[in-house]
């Protein structure tokens, strides 16, 4: 029970960053390599807030939303925009993307150095639940809560609105979008704002679940994320959220039956039979290749 | 970042305690005619003079996974050359490098002093670092003294690798016997991180001294030595009611590792590595750090005159408590000292033979001696973390 409790907590984690990861990757197509950084940095500036801002963790989130929204638009700007019009735009936009988060961590390096940041002793509360004798922390229960609204925040946005709408359309055929009036620059951005907001926080969740933020830990996760997107099937939303738990159920199963040193060898194993059987993903549609 | 520390050669002679030349160790030459050069000089022990400076080299890493490890040893290593400066008699160069955590830039570094002439190497901080960087010190027939590593097989590498940083296979003994005596441990969980030199001998060490004390693993547990969410594995633990929870990892995972074993609902002692022994473990995991158990290389508690001295100079210095980093750090430069000036010569070969002749030398980690494998050889104490701070167990 416990350990079924461990996976959906971190999985819920790896569901949220791949979301916002297979979000620009579904509707514009592109594959933006500086969401780990964004994952990352939200955390330095999340613990930030907290130690100097004298917030509380909920307080927090809200502003970090805010900023990883904000670092989307700048992303959007620096490193996708300008390169749109080249035919090698996947590439050039994967590239430039890789050479801004390679920068974002320098900064962050600068800022905070190396070191591992914790949150300030005493941010936490000390609540915590007996679930059929599972342990459960209050701060466990409301990361689950937050990732779930923002998924389903995320999917009632896409299906249901007029951004949604919009992005759909832009999704289905860019050209087209534009010339039944559809302003694919705005989308574009939009969808940068909000896929790095979730990303960012993705980010806070993750520090606070472990009370650690380290400069790597975007570069840990990126494979975790690209690996749930690819089995969720690329683009799909509900898709990365499966994919997201069931990596985080198949990490904490491997400790449990098979042995902590093959975790990774199980997990990723996992992942490679379910793409061998469903090479689309699991919620992927087949792409037909027309003549 | 480089600090560099020439110290001007005084003639008053300081009252420092360290130099007294310990009688009967060697042979040591005599007047040190053995040196060449300006590294040469007259007298022994206290009364030693050297023309040249002693050019010493120390690489740590300040920045990094490691870097509250070399952040400590930096202040260690300059309170002391700061002190030996003020004796006066011989003059120390000492130049410290940061190896970023990085073994590689550690190559790198070893490879420069080896080129610049240092007389003796000292680090780097980490084992791992040493197995891959000490080779070149040895083929260039360059000393090198560690000042934290622990992991085994270090001064196999060869007969210019000393240590002053007693081994795990030395401290995990006695943490496993006195924890055994204290606990009453019957059967416990061991938990590693599989991925680093430096835990995984210490995972042995613990292995062979649990065997020895006839307590039962009921399971081993390995991780990475960057993960940072452990309740799987801490939940695969609870699930044998385990009496302890055997650790050897460094200060990255020890605190996230022991945040979430309480959170879980683990109150049993968690009996830590090496790694373990830092105070951030108690500033950074807070209460969770309690029960704690750490055998350390260095008793902070220890009344010989040499730590209380070291204690005050320290907290007058940088306004905090030193710990076991700093104090090895302080030690080994006190040590090199002694060596130099038992044979009042410095070029690396002296500094060589008088640093294997190192017996009975009252230092900050209690009476000090070199074994005939270059191993440290001090007593060691096992601590547990109480109210916030580590207390000697007992």
């Amino acid at each position: 029970m416990q350990q079924l409790l461990n996976g959906i907590f971190i999985g819920s984690i790896y569901a949220l960053f791949a979301i916002g990861f297979t979000l620009v990757f579904g509707i514009l197509d592109r594959l933006n390599l500086a969401h780990p950084a964004v994952f990352a940095a939200s955390a330095f500036v999340g613990i930030e807030l907290v130690e100097r801002g004298g917030l509380s963790l909920w307080a927090a989130l809200p502003l970090v939303f805010v900023f990883g929204g904000v670092l989307g638009l700048v992303i959007e700007r620096l490193a996708f925009r300008p390169l749109k019009n080249r035919p090698d735009a996947h590439f050039a936009g994967l590239i430039s993307s890789i050479a801004l988060a390679g920068m974002l961590i320098a900064l962050l390096q600068w800022r905070y150095g190396p070191d591992t940041r914790r949150f300030p002793p005493g941010s936490f509360p000390d609540t915590r639940y007996d679930v059929a004798g599972a342990q459960v922390t209050l701060v466990q229960v409301v990361i689950l809560a937050i990732s779930l609204a923002l998924m389903v925040g995320l999917t009632y946005m896409v299906t249901r609105t007029r951004l949604g709408r919009g992005m759909r359309a832009v999704a289905e055929n860019p050209t087209a979008a534009r010339v039944l009036g559809v302003n694919v620059d705005r989308i574009t951005a939009a969808t940068f704002a909000i896929s790095s907001a979730l990303g960012a926080v993705a980010g806070v969740l993750f520090a606070i679940n472990v009370n650690t933020a380290q400069l790597g830990m975007g570069s840990a996760i990126e494979l975790k994320g690209l690996a749930v997107i690819i089995v969720g099937g690329m683009g799909s939303l509900p898709g990365a959220l499966i994919g997201g738990l069931l990596l985080g159920l198949a990490e904490v199963f491997a400790v449990q039956y098979v042995g902590s040193s093959w975790r990774d060898v199980i997990a990723f194993g996992l992942l490679f039979v379910i793409l061998l059987l469903r090479p689309q993903g699991l919620l992927g549609a087949r792409k037909v290749r027309e003549v | 970042m480089r600090a560099k520390l020439s110290t001007v050669a005084a003639a008053t002679a300081a009252a420092f305690v360290l130099a007294s030349c310990s009688s009967g160790d060697g042979d040591g030459g005599g007047g040190g005619q053995a040196a060449s050069g300006d590294l040469a000089g007259e007298g022994t022990g206290e009364s030693c003079t050297i023309e040249g400076e002693v050019p010493i080299g120390a690489v740590l890493s300040l920045t990094g996974a490691a870097a509250s490890y070399g952040e400590s040893q930096q202040r260690g290593l300059e309170l002391a050359a700061a002190q030996l400066a003020e004796q006066g008699g011989v003059t120390y160069d000492l130049t410290i490098e940061d190896d970023q955590t990085d073994p590689r830039q550690g190559i790198t570094l070893f490879d420069q002093f080896v080129t610049d002439g240092v007389s003796l190497i000292i680090g780097p901080t980490l084992s791992n670092a040493a197995v891959q960087s000490d080779p070149i010190a040895q083929e260039a027939g360059v000393p090198v003294l560690g000042i934290s590593n622990t992991a085994a097989g270090i001064t196999d590498i060869g007969d210019y690798v000393f240590r002053n940083s007693l081994t795990e296979q030395a401290v995990i003994p006695q943490t496993i016997a006195k924890a055994t005596e204290e606990f009453g441990l019957q059967n416990v969980v061991v938990m590693y991180s599989n991925d680093d030199a430096f835990t995984e001998s210490g995972y042995e060490a613990f292995a062979a001294a649990l065997e020895a004390e006839g307590v039962e693993v009921s399971e081993t547990l390995t991780f990475s030595k960057s993960d940072t969410d452990f309740r799987a594995l801490l939940t695969q633990a609870q699930a044998s009611d385990p009496d302890a929870l055997v650790v050897s990892g460094l200060i990255e995972a020890a605190i996230p590792l022991v945040t979430q074993a309480r959170e879980l609902g683990i109150d049993v002692p968690i009996i830590g590595g090496n790694g373990f022994n830092n105070p951030r473990l108690m500033a950074d995991a807070g209460e969770a750090a309690e029960g704690v158990v750490v055998g350390a290389a260095w008793n902070s508690s220890s009344d010989n005159p040499e730590n209380t001295a070291f204690l005050a100079d320290f907290e007058a210095e940088y306004g905090a408590q030193p710990d076991q980093f700093a104090a090895q750090a302080y030690a080994g430069l006190m040590l090199v000292d002694e060596a130099v000036r038992s044979g009042c010569a410095a070029d690396p070969e002296s500094l060589k033979e008088a640093l294997g002749d190192i017996e009975d030398v009252p230092t900050v980690l209690g009476e000090f001696s070199i074994d005939e494998n270059r191993d440290a050889v001090h007593p060691a104490v096992v601590q547990v973390v109480q109210d916030g701070a580590f207390t000697v167990l007992e």
